[in-house]
């Protein structure tokens, strides 16, 4: 059984980490805080009994990710002091109402979810497979999935940075 | 079904939508192609967490874990061609304003 008062803290941290991301004004803070939810919501999967995808979530997710939109916020211009005070004051506009949109909706669901009237399906207890024997054995049409996947990304990446010709 | 579980799914849920509502603001309104992005991103996070609750509270986290591995690995090559987007865009406009990119033609 989870200790659910440790669960509570993290998914709160994990709202707050998300909340900062959207935010905040600077890109690179933006990143950092997506880079921070993903390293909290990895810890709650690992709470949950699922190592091999925290483990997936905290390498790929919040490491290689935020390298890719670092990088790709390297290649734009940096914003200008007076520009920076501008957009802070347009995102103050238009973000100030998330908190209490948040707040308002969660002491809403809470009335209905924290001790919800619904009962979920029973189900027999599976047998469980180790995820990786599952995963090459029984889910292996899902890796040729992934590999098609990337692949179109990477041709995709490829059209989009080809040089016309002259 | 155990009512802990119950409770578990109850409480997490709220959580999971708070997150969707989080991402959904940001896309809506960001009028940067990296902030929406990372908007999105919140979204996946959000059903990243769903999945693994599913997966726990079912009993089936060897299957939940496969799925968002598969999940994981759709979400960086969206990413990647997001952000490739987002360049070209800025390349040819000099600005990543979505409401500045009228001038595409197709």
């Amino acid at each position: 059984m989870v200790n659910m008062s440790l669960d509570l803290i993290l998914l709160f941290a994990l709202i707050l980490a998300a909340l900062w991301t959207v935010m905040t004004v600077r890109l690179i803070r933006s990143i950092v805080g997506l880079a921070l939810t993903s390293a909290i919501l990895s810890v709650i999967m690992y709470r949950l009994h699922s190592p091999l995808a925290a483990v997936f979530e905290l390498s790929v997710c919040s490491g290689l990710i935020s390298v890719i939109f670092i990088t790709t916020v390297s290649f734009t211009q940096r914003i200008s002091k007076e520009g920076l005070d501008t957009r802070r004051k347009e995102r103050f506009v238009r973000f100030w109402y998330l908190p209490f949109i948040l707040i308002v909706a969660g002491l809403l669901l809470s009335r209905y979810l924290w001790t919800p009237q619904f009962s979920l399906p029973a189900l027999e207890p599976a047998k469980e497979l180790d995820a990786r024997n599952l995963l090459w054995h029984f889910r292996h049409l899902d890796l040729l999935g992934q590999v098609v996947v990337l692949l179109a990304g990477a041709l995709g990446v490829v059209v989009l940075f080809k040089e016309p010709k002259k | 079904m155990n009512p802990y579980a119950v409770h578990l799914f109850g409480v997490f849920s709220i959580f999971v939508i708070l997150l969707l509502i989080t991402g959904v603001y940001c896309m809506l309104l960001s009028f940067n192609l990296i902030r929406v992005v990372i908007g999105f991103e919140i979204l996946i996070k959000a059903a990243t967490l769903l999945i693994i609750l599913a997966g726990y509270i079912c009993g089936r986290t060897a299957l939940a874990q496969c799925i968002v591995i598969t999940l994981i690995v759709i979400e960086i090559v969206v990413m990647v061609v997001a952000g490739g987007v987002a360049l070209w865009a800025f390349r040819h406009n000099k600005n990543i304003d979505p409401r500045k990119l009228g001038n595409l033609k197709g």
